[in-house]
């Protein structure tokens, strides 16, 4: 199947300016280098700490920012480096929903106002037609028909949450970006969104890339998933196999951290020293092996860390600080040294 | 109530409540628990449930002039710490009780220097001279395993990342080698893997230092981690009870196990219907003064007008008894 999304080596680089002419010294590498694919109707977890570069990726997908390098292909047509006039039709295929519903509801606006807005944007149907699509997308969302005519400030955060997801859905995008949609919920309130975004999907048959760090709802949602550190994705899998076998030491980390909902079954953790080092300057080999002091991260050095397919369909990437010896042999000696995307 | 030689807090019959536009709205309706000696009570729910006013009603740091507490005890030591004048409650706050707030940035005065913030705790608490209350802090740095702790004396919290700031946070709460700390969310800000850490470190810390804690928090995989007691509060209420096995093996009231089943796990099938509660919880100034967990899923409450009665069904196991919620206890009897 053709991919409805197609990322290439894809670079987001923000310039970080110093001294008294505010030259352009250094970049912050905020994305630096990920390439993925999006399946129509398949959701893409996508995981990592804060300060990895998940959001930057997922902001440059949906183009609220210009990539500095490589491509962003939607739908066959390279959209990375579209003017934001020509981007204009092409948006109604690709939206966003936001972490926090509250502060990205404008509070002036009624409900049916925020809803209403893609149809005017993209002048679709009369008044009376508008109406009527923002009447369906509300009890579709499952809100009453009587919010139309409040503002968002009036509603609880699962509420307002359905309401992004209402405007979002508006335009009936293919892909939808869902950028920590339920972090800011409580859990009662987030298994309800959750449940509503599967639905939603298998309606509409949407595409999601769902970022999120919490590992239990993207193993919940997901049909693949990509771990991110430090700008760069270093696994990628079917949510199945990357729970059940994580090969990079940081997923495996990752994993361990999870609390688990179940007092006699507590997991045995591997703890983290330190933070996630900053994308400014980032180690010149593995990141990962650099955090943990790993006696092999000179070797790691000007090695090719990208991707590598270790069994079908599960990637990793080839890092000699971060596999075990058997998986970074295999890696060196297979044939399975494909490029990191599946076709 | 237990034997109170075991406990070194008991919450009796709690009641606080907020001024308001629409009159006086009670956020706490007769809370009590325990906290026995060196141990983890974890206090869950969803948020408007009451723990955090529950939690800061102990250590008397709700908003002013907004929050009242108007009735009950609360034992610290044997002590009705409720009525301790404000000059007992300042030794006693950052002394023999820690607190842990949520938000790092939002505790730590962005202005100070890390190492000065640390020393103002010793020399609030202690009759102690500024050369000593700084080495005490350097000292506490270290024992929060910050890196180079004699640097980050100097630092400014700006300087810090979250899981190191909370990490500040946590040797401010327990400069004074406290008995009891308070935890009010202490990882919900960060990443797992800082949270692992940090939770990882409080567990060291209690078993170090002897010290018991409430943990509050609405995340129940870190409830299942840390906490030997839990107790579920749902409007203001305490609905259940009970040891942490206990309540994650055989829990009794609907609202806990909803809870309990509304959360992804690792193990359920991936995009399967996830349980949710419906609605959610009524605003202070609607809250029924029969069943709330009844009001909430829309129940006719019929006979139960009257606030249920709360009950120990097992040893250690108490339970509100409302016959909706809590179907299964006959059950069990």
């Amino acid at each position: 199947m053709t991919p409805l999304l197609s990322i290439s080596d894809l670079r987001v680089h923000f310039p970080v300016r110093a001294g008294v002419l505010l030259r352009h010294t250094s970049a912050v590498k905020a994305v630096d280098g990920v390439s993925l694919d999006i399946a129509p109707g398949e959701t893409l977890g996508l995981v990592g700490e804060s300060g990895c570069g998940k959001s930057t990726l997922g902001k440059a997908v949906v183009r609220l920012l210009k990539p500095t390098s490589g491509t962003i292909r939607f739908d066959g047509m390279d959209i990375s480096q579209a003017s934001q006039r020509s981007l204009r039709p092409l948006r109604r295929d690709f939206q966003m929903i936001f972490q926090d519903p509250a502060e990205s509801l404008d509070p002036r606006m009624s409900v049916r106002s925020i809803i209403e807005e893609p149809y005017i944007i993209h002048g679709i149907g009369s008044s009376t037609e508008r109406m009527q699509r923002v009447n369906a997308l509300l009890d579709r969302v499952g809100l009453p028909l009587s919010s139309a005519d409040r503002y968002s400030f009036e509603f609880s955060g699962g509420q307002r949450q359905r309401i992004g997801i209402a405007r979002a859905l508006a335009l009936n995008p293919k892909l939808i970006v869902c950028d920590e949609p339920v972090s800011a919920l409580d859990v009662s309130i987030q298994s309800q969104i959750l449940n509503l975004l599967v639905e939603l999907q298998k309606d509409f048959g949407l595409s999601y890339l769902f970022i999120a760090h919490d590992l239990s709802v993207v193993k919940h949602i997901s049909d693949r998933v990509a771990v991110m550190y430090l700008g760069k994705i270093v696994e990628l899998a079917s949510a199945e196999t990357i729970y059940r076998d994580p090969r990079h030491a940081y997923t495996k980390a990752l994993l361990s951290a999870i609390p688990s909902p179940d007092p006699k079954n507590r997991r045995e953790k591997i703890l983290l020293e330190g933070d996630v080092p900053s994308p400014i300057d980032p180690p010149a080999g593995s990141a990962f092996g650099h955090r943990m002091n790993h006696p092999r991260y000179e070797e790691s050095i000007g090695l090719d860390l990208s991707l590598k397919e270790i069994s079908p369909d599960h990637h990793v990437a080839a890092d000699p600080c971060c596999l075990v010896e058997e998986d970074w042999k295999r890696l060196q000696s297979g044939p399975a040294n494909i490029a990191n995307r599946p076709s | 109530m237990n034997d109170s030689s075991e406990n070194i807090l008991e919450v009796d019959k709690l009641i606080t409540s907020f001024e308001t536009d629409r009159g006086l709205q009670r956020a706490v309706d007769q809370v009590s628990f325990v906290v026995p000696e060196g141990k983890t009570v974890g206090i869950v729910g969803e948020s408007g449930c009451g723990k955090s006013v529950t939690a800061m009603s102990i250590v008397r740091l709700l908003p002013q002039p907004a929050g009242k507490i108007l009735g009950g005890h609360v034992y610290f030591k044997g002590h009705d710490i409720l009525h301790a004048n404000d000059a007992e409650m300042r030794a006693i706050r950052g002394g023999e009780i820690g607190v842990i707030f949520q938000e790092p940035m939002a505790a730590l005065n962005p202005v100070h220097r890390i190492g000065r913030q640390v020393a103002e705790v010793f020399r609030l608490h202690q009759k102690i001279s500024k050369k000593d209350a700084w080495d005490a802090a350097t000292e506490m740095l270290k024992l929060v395993r910050i890196p180079a702790p004699e640097k980050r004396m100097m630092d400014y919290p700006h300087h810090l990342s979250g899981g190191m700031r909370q990490r500040i946070v946590i040797a401010l709460a327990l400069a004074c080698r406290p008995s009891l700390v308070i935890a009010d969310e202490p990882t919900t800000a960060l990443d797992v893997t800082v949270q692992a850490q940090i939770l990882d470190l409080m567990e060291r810390l209690q078993s170090e230092m002897k010290m018991s804690i409430i943990m509050i928090t609405h995340d129940l995989g870190v409830i299942a981690e840390t906490c030997d007691e839990v107790v579920v509060m749902y409007a203001g209420r305490v609905v259940e009870r009970a040891s942490a096995e206990e309540i994650f093996a055989n829990p009794l009231h609907a609202y806990t196990k909803g809870l309990l089943n509304s959360i992804p796990t690792l193990e359920t099938p991936s995009k399967s219907v996830l349980n949710t509660i419906p609605g959610m919880v009524a605003s202070l100034a609607d809250h029924t003064h029969g069943c709330r967990f009844c009001q909430r899923m829309g129940r006719k409450t019929g006979g139960m007008r009257e606030r249920p009665g709360f009950a120990e069904v097992s040893p250690g196991h108490w339970v509100e008894t409302c016959p909706e919620c809590t179907s299964n206890i006959e059950h069990r009897t």
